[in-house]
C-alpha cells in the first residue's frame, strides 16, 4: 500500500537542544492522525519538520513516496496556528485561497480559469463560498480555519497538517471541523492534526502520536491512551485520574499537578 | 482659478519638480502598501539615513550620489539582515546600530568639506525644485522598474506578507521575495532622494498607504488608492509650495499628513453614525 507520508529519524535542534529527536512516523493513505503531547513537546515542531521550513539536523521526509521539492512541496497543505497569522491584513477570503494556487502559477500569469474552479470548489467544500468576499479578519475562529483548510485544498494538497486548528475556536465550530476533516479523509486526503484535546482524538481520530521530543508511541488511541504511556509523555504535567471505570486525562501547567 | 493652476507650469524646473513628485509618491505609494503591513516603516527610515554616508561619499569622490546611495541603502539591508538573523542581537537594535552609524559617517564626510554642505543638505531635506532632466530620466527609470517588478511578482509577494511560514512551506521562494521587497525599497529611498529629502521619505512611503488602509478592504485597492492619495499629495503639495514659498518636500508630507487625519476623522464620524459598514481595525479587535 502507498505510504502518505514516510518520517525518519527526524531531527530539529534549537539552541543546542534537541526539540524533535529521531522522530518516525508512517502514515497510509487516508489515515487521520491525532499528534498529542505536552506545551513545549515539539507538536509544532514536528509539522514544521515534515513541511522542511525549520532547519533539519537530520532525518528525512516523503510524501507520497517523493522527496520533498519545490513541486512536491505542493502535496502538503499547512493550517498554521492563529497567532502565526497577521488577520488585519486587506484580503479577502477569496483572496486567501486564491493564494493555494500561487505555487503553481507561473509569473507572468493571470490566474486561468481552472485556478478560479479550484478555488471556488475549495470554498464549497469547506462551506464558505457564500461569504469568499468578506474580509479575512471579519470571520469567526472556526471560519477562518476552514478558509485557510480551503486553501490547502485549492493547492491540491492531498496531505493536510493542522496545528491546533481547534484552540480558541467554540465548541459547535470545533465539530464543524471535524466533520470536514472526515469528509475529507472520505475523500481520501491523509490528515494530521495537533491538539490538546485527548477526548477528542480518541473519539475521533484513527491514529494517536504521543510526542515530547521524541515518538513515545503511535497507534490506535485505544491502545496508545493508557497510563503508563500517557504519564510518560507528560510526565507531571498530566493527571491521570479513575472516574467510574473510565480513565481520564487532566492536563496541568505546572509540574505537580494541582493547576486543574 | 485655471491661471493659479497654470502659472507655475510656464517654469521648466517647476514641471520638473510636478513630474518627479508624483513619480515619486506614486513608487512610493505602491510600494507603501507592504511597508505598512509587513512594518517595515523603521527599516525604511534606516536605509534611508544610512543611504545619506553613500551620498556624501560619493559627493566628495566625485561619483554618483545615487549609486553611492543606492550601494550603502543595500549594504545596510543586507548589514542589517545578517546581525540579526545570528540571534544575538534582535533586528530593531541592529537597524539603529546601523543606520546610526552610516548616518554618522555621512555627516562626518560633510563636516570636512564645509564648501558643499549647502548642496548636500539638498538630499537631507529635498529639493524637487533642482530636478535636472537627467535626474527626471533616472527617477523614471527606477521607478519603472519598481512598479514592473512588483507587478510581476505581486501575487508571490502578497503570499508571503501576508503567510510567510504556509508560502515558504508550499513552495513559493519566501526568502528571495523578502529580499527583493528590501531591495526594491532601497530603489525606492534613493529614488525618492532628492524630491522629499532622507529625513522625510518615510512619510512618503508610510503616510499614503496608512491612509489608503482605513478605507480598503482588499490589498490591490489598497495599493491603487495609496498611489492614488500619494499623487494627490504631491500635486497640492507642489503648488502650496510655490505660492506660499516654503520647501516643497516638507509641504508634501504635511498634505498627505492631512489627508490622513481628514479620513481618520471622516472614518470616526461615519461609524458613530452607522454608515461604516466595517473597517479594517474591527479584526484587531476581535482577533
Amino acid at each position: 500500500m502507498e505510504k502518505a507520508l514516510e518520517v525518519r529519524d527526524l531531527t530539529v535542534v534549537y539552541g543546542g537542544r534537541a526539540a524533535l529527536e529521531g522522530a518516525e512516523l508512517e502514515l497510509p493513505r487516508g489515515a487521520m492522525l491525532g499528534v498529542v503531547g505536552p506545551n513545549g513537546g515539539g507538536k509544532s515542531t514536528l509539522l514544521k519538520a515534515v513541511l522542511g521550513i525549520v532547519p533539519l539536523a537530520r532525518g528525512e521526509v516523503r510524501v507520497l513516496g517523493r522527496r520533498l521539492d519545490r513541486r512536491s512541496r505542493r502535496l502538503v497543505g499547512y493550517v498554521p496556528q492563529r497567532e502565526d497569522v497577521d488577520w488585519d491584513f486587506p484580503v479577502s477570503a477569496f483572496d486567501v485561497v486564491m493564494m493555494g494556487r500561487v505555487p503553481s502559477m507561473g509569473l507572468l500569469r493571470r490566474p486561468s480559469e481552472r485556478d478560479r474552479r479550484l478555488v471556488w470548489e475549495a470554498l464549497e467544500a469547506v462551506g464558505m463560498a457564500g461569504l469568499a468576499g468578506k474580509r479575512i479578519g471579519e470571520f469567526s475562529g472556526g471560519q477562518q480555519q476552514r478558509i485557510f483548510l480551503a486553501r490547502a485544498l485549492a493547492q491540491e494538497a492531498e496531505v493536510l497538517l493542522l496545528d491546533e486548528p481547534v484552540s480558541g475556536v467554540d465548541a459547535p465550530s470545533q465539530h464543524e471541523i471535524f466533520d470536514l476533516l472526515h469528509r475529507l479523509q472520505e475523500r481520501g486526503k491523509t490528515i494530521v492534526v495537533t491538539t490538546h484535546d485527548l477526548s477528542c482524538v480518541a473519539e475521533r481520530f484513527d491514529l494517536a502520536l504521543l510526542l515530547n521530543r521524541r515518538v513515545i508511541a503511535c497507534g490506535p488511541p485505544a491502545e496508545v491512551f493508557v497510563p503508563e504511556l500517557l504519564n510518560e509523555t507528560y510526565q507531571s504535567h498530566l493527571m491521570i485520574l479513575r472516574v467510574g471505570g473510565r480513565t481520564v486525562a487532566v492536563e496541568t501547567d505546572r509540574p505537580g499537578g494541582g493547576g486543574g | 482659478m485655471v491661471e493659479h493652476l497654470l502659472e507655475p507650469l510656464g517654469y521648466g524646473f517647476m514641471q520638473r519638480g510636478l513630474l518627479a513628485s508624483v513619480l515619486v509618491a506614486m513608487v512610493c505609494g505602491a510600494l507603501g502598501s507592504f511597508v505598512v503591513l509587513k512594518r517595515l516603516a523603521f527599516i525604511g527610515d534606516a536605509l534611508a539615513h544610512a543611504s545619506f554616508g553613500g551620498v556624501a561619499l560619493a559627493f566628495v569622490l566625485g561619483l554618483n550620489v545615487y549609486a553611492g546611495a543606492f550601494v550603502f541603502a543595500l549594504a545596510t539591508a543586507l548589514g542589517i539582515g545578517a546581525l540579526s538573523q545570528h540571534g544575538k542581537v534582535r533586528s530593531d537594535t541592529a537597524i539603529g546600530v546601523l543606520f546610526s552609524g552610516t548616518f554618522a559617517l555621512g555627516i562626518v564626510i560633510i563636516s570636512s568639506v564645509e564648501n558643499y554642505t549647502t548642496d548636500l543638505f539638498g538630499y537631507l531635506f529635498g529639493d524637487v525644485l533642482s530636478i535636472t532632466a537627467r535626474d527626471l530620466l533616472a527617477i523614471s527609470l527606477a521607478g519603472t522598474a519598481v512598479i514592473v517588478l512588483l507587478g510581476l511578482f505581486y501575487r508571490q509577494l502578497l503570499f508571503v506578507a501576508f503567510d510567510p511560514a504556509v508560502a515558504a512551506a508550499s513552495g513559493v521562494p519566501a526568502r528571495a521575495l523578502e529580499y527583493l521587497l528590501l531591495g526594491l525599497l532601497g530603489v525606492t529611498i534613493v529614488a525618492a532622494l532628492q524630491a522629499v529629502g532622507i529625513v522625510l521619505v518615510v512619510a512618503l512611503l508610510v503616510t499614503p498607504s496608512a491612509t489608503a488602509y482605513l478605507f480598503c478592504r482588499r490589498f490591490h485597492h489598497m495599493i491603487l488608492a495609496s498611489m492614488g492619495i500619494g499623487c494627490l499629495s504631491a500635486l497640492v503639495g507642489i503648488y502650496l509650495s510655490y505660492y506660499l514659498n516654503v520647501a516643497s518636500g516638507a509641504s508634501i508630507i504635511l498634505v498627505s499628513t492631512a489627508l490622513f487625519f481628514v479620513v481618520l476623522g471622516g472614518r470616526a464620524l461615519l461609524r458613530r453614525t452607522g454608515g461604516w459598514r466595517s473597517g479594517p481595525f474591527r479584526g484587531y479587535h476581535s482577533a
